[in-house]
C-alpha cells in the first residue's frame, strides 16, 4: 500500500510562477504557514518567457495615462466580456505592484530622469509597459523568487499534484507525488491557491513548455469549481516558424513596439488593409504616422501592427492562406528597416531586444539587425480558467482560490500584451491575502484525511506501470491530441470541425485509459506525461465545447460559420462545470451589470 | 546534413550507470534537445531529463555535450560532428538523480546564505527611487542569469574539490555581485564574501565565463570586482599600517 508523507500548512499554493510566488509571499506576510508545490525547479516557470513588459499606468512616459485609460483599454481588448471588477482592480493596483517589485530588487529600464521606463504595446493607448529589455519575465520571477525564499515558505519542487482534497464541501488540501523519487505526498491546508498557468500543450504549435497541461483547471473542475471563458485561447501573432524544431517559440510584441513592421511576400504592409471599427480612431492611416508613434510622438496614432493580438494573428493567417506568405509559411517581421530612420539602429536593436537578437542568431542563423524574421501565430495564452470572485479570487468552492493565467475574468475574450505580468502580481497578491484570511477563519479538521480516497488516487496514478510496455505510448497520445486541437479548434473554427475534435478527444481518452509505462517511479518522464494526459484531455474538451456553444466571432474566437460579432452573445460568459454524473455541462451565464461609474469611464474613453 | 545521428546517452542513477546508443533521424535546424525528445518519444519513454522553455531562457536542460557543459536547447546539431556519436552526460558536479537529471538543490540552499537585498529609503515622497540607466545596466548584466548552473558545473573548486560547504561558486558570486552593485542596496557582504563564501578559492581561470550561455562576463565583471572589495578591506597594506599605528 503506497505511503503518503504528510505536510500541514495554512495556505497551499500550487504553482511557482509569478502568481504563485506573489500569492505565497502575501500569504506569508499575513501570518500564514505557506507551502508551495511546483512541477519544475524554482524559478523555471513559464513567467521567465514573458518578454515585453508589465502593464501599469505609472504615467512615467506619458502623463495622460491613468487607471481609467488602462481599465478602458483592457475592457476594449477583452471585447467587454471581462470581469469588470477585476479589470478595475487590476488597473488601479498594477502601479503599486510594479513599485513593490522595485522595492524587492527588480531593475527596470529607466527614463532619462531616472524613473521606470515604459514602452508601447498592442491595444495600450499610451506607453505603459515597464520592462527590462525583452526579458521582463525573468526579472520578475527572479525578484519574487529571491525575495520569497527569505519570507519563510516551504517549496516542494518538482512535484505533481494528483488531486485536490475535499471534506464536506470544503477544501482541505491536495495530494500528489515528487518526481525525483515517485513518492506520494499529502499537503493538508485550510486554503489552496491554484496558480498553475495555462493549457498551451493542448496545441501543436505553442510557445508554452511541457508544464502547461491545464492541471489546475482540471483539478479544480473535478472537485466542482466552475470554469469560464474556455473558448478564448490566445494565438500570439508572432512565433518563430523556422527552423521546424523551434516553431512556436515566442517573438516578443516588443519588436513591433520598437518599430518593427509586418510585410507579406509582396513586401506590402498588409496590416493597413483591415482595421477594426473599434480601433479606427486610434490607428495610424499611414506608415510615417505609425513610425512617429513608436518614437514617442504624442500626436501620432499607433501603427496597425500594434492592434490587438487576435486581430494581428488572423491577418497573418489570411495572408498565408492567400498565398502571400514566406517560404516557411509565415510573414516577415522586419525591425532592421528602422536603420532608415535611426543612425545607430544596429546597437539600438541589440540593446532593446537582446534576447530576440540572441534567439534568432543562435537558433535560426539570422541577424535581426540586418534581415527580416519569419513569424506566424503560436498558441500562447489561455484567457479562460477558474471562475473567481473579483475581489478575493475565491472560486465557487470555499477555500479554493485561483490567480494568474489559471483564473478567468480579467482578460475577457482577448488579453492585451503586458496585462498578464500585472495580472500575476495584482491578483497573486489578492489571492494570497484572502487565502490567508480564509485559512485563519476556517480551520479544517485535520483528522479527517480520508485514507481510502488517498489509496484510490495512488492506485490510479500507478496504473500505467501495471499496464506496462504493451500499453499505449503517452507521448503519441499527446501528439495526437495536439494535432487534433491545432487542426480543428485553432485560429479559424467551424462547428463541423469542432464536432470532429470532440470525437477525436473521446477516442484519445479511451486510448489514454490504457496508457502503459516501463521502468520505475524515479524521475520517469514517461509516467509524468501519462499523468498529465487526463488534464490535457479534459481542458481540450472544455475548450471545444465552449467554442461550439459560442456561435459568434469575438476576440480570440473566430468562427468561420459565424463570422460576425453578435451583440446578444456579448451579454454572456460561458461556464463549464462538472455535472452530477460526471458529465461536462456547458452553459450561458449573463454578465453582471457594470456600475454606472465604470460605464462612464468606458464612454469617456471611446 | 546527415539523415541520422547516433546519440550516446548516459543512463543510470546514483548507484550505477552506463552509456546507451540511440540512432535517430535528424533534420536541418534541430538542436540536441529535439533529438533527445524524439528518442524519448520513440525509443526510451522513461529517459529522464529536465527542460522547460526550449529557448535558452529558463536554464533547465543543462548537460555535458561531448564533454562541454551546454544547454541542450541551444546546441544546434549543425555545430556538432554527426559522423561521431554525440555523447550526452549529466552535469558532473552534482549528484545524479537519474539519466541526465542531477540534484542541483545545493544551489538553492547556498543562495539562502547570501544576505538578501536591502534598499535605501525611497528617494521620492511617493515611495519610489530614481536611478540612471548606466548604473542599472551594470547590474542588469548579472540579472540575465538563468540559473542553469553550468558555471557551477565547470568550476574546479566545486567539480574537483567539492568545496560546497565553504564556497558558493560562480553563480552565487554573480548573485552577490548583483546585490553588492545594485544602486539601491545598503547591505554589506564583504566580510561574508571572504569568510563565509570563500571567494579566495576562485583563482580566475575564467572557465565559468566561457560556458555561460547568457555570455555574462562572470570573472571580469562580477568576481574580480568583489575580490577587489575584499582586498581593499582586509589586505590593503596602508590600511593595515594605519591599524597598527
Amino acid at each position: 500500500m503506497p505511503e503518503f508523507q504528510l505536510f500541514s500548512y495554512d495556505v497551499l499554493v500550487i504553482g511557482a510562477g509569478g502568481a504563485g510566488l506573489r500569492a505565497a509571499i502575501e500569504a506569508a506576510a499575513n501570518g500564514a504557514k505557506v507551502g508551495v508545490v511546483c512541477k519544475s525547479l524554482l524559478g523555471k516557470a513559464h513567467t521567465v518567457m514573458a518578454e515585453g513588459g508589465i502593464a501599469a499606468a505609472l504615467a512615467n512616459v506619458d502623463d495622460r495615462d491613468n487607471w481609467r485609460v488602462h481599465f478602458a483599454d483592457t475592457m476594449r481588448g477583452g471585447q467587454y466580456l471581462n470581469n469588470w471588477r477585476m479589470a478595475e482592480l487590476h488597473a488601479k493596483e498594477a502601479p503599486e505592484c510594479v513599485r513593490e517589485l522595485e522595492a524587492w530588487g527588480a531593475l527596470f529600464d529607466r527614463t532619462k530622469d531616472g524613473r521606470i521606463l515604459q514602452r508601447n504595446f498592442g491595444g495600450h493607448k499610451y506607453p505603459r509597459l515597464a520592462h527590462v529589455g525583452d526579458r521582463t519575465g525573468l526579472e520578475m520571477i527572479r525578484t519574487l523568487q529571491d525575495h520569497g525564499i527569505h519570507c519563510g515558505m516551504d517549496v516542494h519542487m518538482e512535484c505533481t499534484v494528483l488531486s485536490l482534497l475535499l471534506d464536506s464541501g470544503r477544501i482541505v488540501g491536495a495530494c500528489g507525488y515528487d518526481r525525483e523519487k515517485g513518492h506520494f505526498r499529502v499537503w493538508q491546508a485550510n486554503a489552496v491557491v491554484v496558480a498553475t498557468g495555462g493549457i498551451g500543450r493542448a496545441f501543436k504549435v505553442t510557445s508554452n513548455s511541457w508544464e502547461y497541461t491545464g492541471d489546475g483547471l482540471a483539478l479544480a473542475y473535478r472537485v466542482g469549481a466552475e470554469l469560464q471563458e474556455m473558448e478564448f485561447v490566445q494565438f500570439h501573432p508572432t512565433g518563430m516558424v523556422w527552423p521546424i524544431s523551434v516553431r512556436g517559440i515566442l517573438v516578443t510584441e516588443g519588436v513591433r513596439g520598437e518599430g518593427g513592421v509586418l510585410r507579406n511576400s509582396e513586401g506590402r504592409r498588409f496590416m493597413f488593409d483591415e482595421i477594426p471599427d473599434l480601433y479606427k480612431d486610434q490607428t495610424a492611416d499611414n506608415e510615417d504616422e505609425g513610425w512617429r508613434y513608436t518614437q514617442g510622438d504624442r500626436d501620432a496614432r499607433r501603427p496597425p501592427e500594434l492592434l490587438t493580438r487576435d486581430h494581428v494573428a488572423r491577418c497573418i493567417n489570411r495572408e498565408v492562406k492567400a498565398g502571400r506568405g514566406t517560404p516557411h509559411g509565415g510573414v516577415f517581421l522586419d525591425i532592421a528597416w528602422i536603420k532608415q530612420h535611426l543612425p545607430k539602429a544596429e546597437e539600438h536593436i541589440k540593446r532593446k531586444l537582446p534576447s530576440m537578437y540572441h534567439q534568432f542568431k543562435q537558433l535560426a542563423d539570422l541577424d535581426i539587425t540586418k534581415e527580416a524574421m519569419e513569424v506566424g501565430p503560436t498558441t500562447h495564452y489561455m484567457m479562460g480558467g477558474i471562475r473567481v470572485d473579483g475581489d478575493s479570487q475565491m472560486s465557487n468552492l470555499p477555500g479554493l482560490f485561483a490567480a494568474g493565467e489559471a483564473a478567468a475574468g480579467l482578460h475577457g475574450a482577448n488579453r492585451l500584451g503586458g496585462n498578464s505580468l500585472s495580472d500575476l502580481v495584482v491578483f497573486g497578491r489578492r489571492a494570497g491575502r484572502y487565502a490567508a484570511e480564509f485559512a485563519k477563519a476556517n480551520k479544517a479538521n485535520t483528522n479527517t484525511m480520508d485514507n481510502e480516497q488517498l489509496q484510490s488516487i495512488a492506485k490510479t496514478a500507478l496504473k500505467p506501470f501495471d499496464v506496462g510496455a504493451s500499453g499505449e505510448n503517452p507521448y503519441q497520445i499527446q501528439y495526437g491530441l495536439q494535432e487534433a486541437m491545432q487542426d480543428l479548434v485553432g485560429i479559424v473554427r467551424t462547428e463541423t470541425e469542432m464536432q470532429q475534435a470532440l470525437s477525436k478527444i473521446a477516442e484519445l481518452h479511451a486510448r489514454a485509459e490504457n496508457v502503459g509505462i516501463t521502468g520505475h517511479r524515479q524521475y520517469n518522464n514517461g509516467w509524468h506525461t501519462a499523468i498529465d494526459l487526463d488534464n490535457l484531455l479534459l481542458v481540450s474538451e472544455a475548450i471545444t465545447r465552449a467554442a461550439i456553444l459560442r456561435k459568434e466571432s469575438r476576440g480570440a474566437q473566430f468562427r468561420e460559420d459565424f463570422p460576425n460579432k453578435d451583440p446578444e452573445w456579448g451579454k454572456y460568459n460561458i461556464i463549464v462545470k462538472r455535472g452530477p454524473d460526471g458529465e461536462m455541462l456547458v452553459e450561458k451565464r449573463a454578465l453582471p451589470a457594470m456600475p454606472d461609474q465604470l460605464q462612464a469611464v468606458i464612454q469617456e474613453m471611446k | 546534413m546527415a539523415k541520422q545521428a547516433m546519440f550516446r546517452i548516459w543512463r543510470g542513477d546514483a548507484a550505477a550507470g552506463r552509456f546507451e546508443d540511440y540512432l535517430t533521424p535528424v533534420e536541418e535546424g534541430m538542436v540536441v534537445l529535439d533529438a533527445v525528445h524524439r528518442i524519448q518519444a520513440q525509443q526510451a519513454p522513461d529517459l529522464a531529463l529536465r527542460w522547460n522553455c526550449k529557448a535558452g531562457k529558463c536554464g533547465s536542460c543543462s548537460a555535458e555535450i561531448n564533454g562541454i557543459p551546454k544547454l541542450m536547447c541551444m546546441t544546434r546539431l549543425s555545430n556538432l560532428d554527426l559522423n561521431m556519436p554525440i555523447i550526452l552526460e549529466p552535469m558532473h558536479t552534482f549528484p545524479v538523480i537519474r539519466d541526465l537529471v542531477t540534484d542541483v538543490s545545493w544551489n538553492f540552499r547556498a543562495k539562502l546564505t547570501v544576505k538578501p537585498f536591502r534598499p535605501r529609503s525611497p528617494d521620492l515622497p511617493d515611495g519610489t527611487w530614481t536611478m540612471q540607466q548606466a548604473d542599472v545596466e551594470r547590474v542588469q548584466e548579472f540579472r540575465k542569469c538563468i540559473e542553469c548552473f553550468l558555471c557551477q558545473d565547470v568550476c574546479h573548486v566545486l567539480r574537483e574539490h567539492h568545496k560546497e560547504a565553504e564556497f558558493i561558486g560562480p553563480r552565487l558570486l554573480v548573485y552577490a555581485a548583483a546585490l553588492e552593485m545594485h544602486p539601491l542596496d545598503t547591505e554589506d557582504r564583504v566580510d561574508d564574501l571572504r569568510k563565509k563564501h570563500s571567494i579566495g578559492y576562485c583563482n580566475i581561470t575564467t572557465c565559468c565565463r566561457k560556458v555561460c550561455p547568457e555570455s555574462i562576463t562572470i570573472t571580469e565583471n562580477a568576481i574580480i570586482p568583489l575580490k577587489e572589495r575584499v582586498v581593499d578591506r582586509f589586505f590593503d597594506p596602508l590600511k593595515q599600517l594605519f591599524n597598527i599605528l
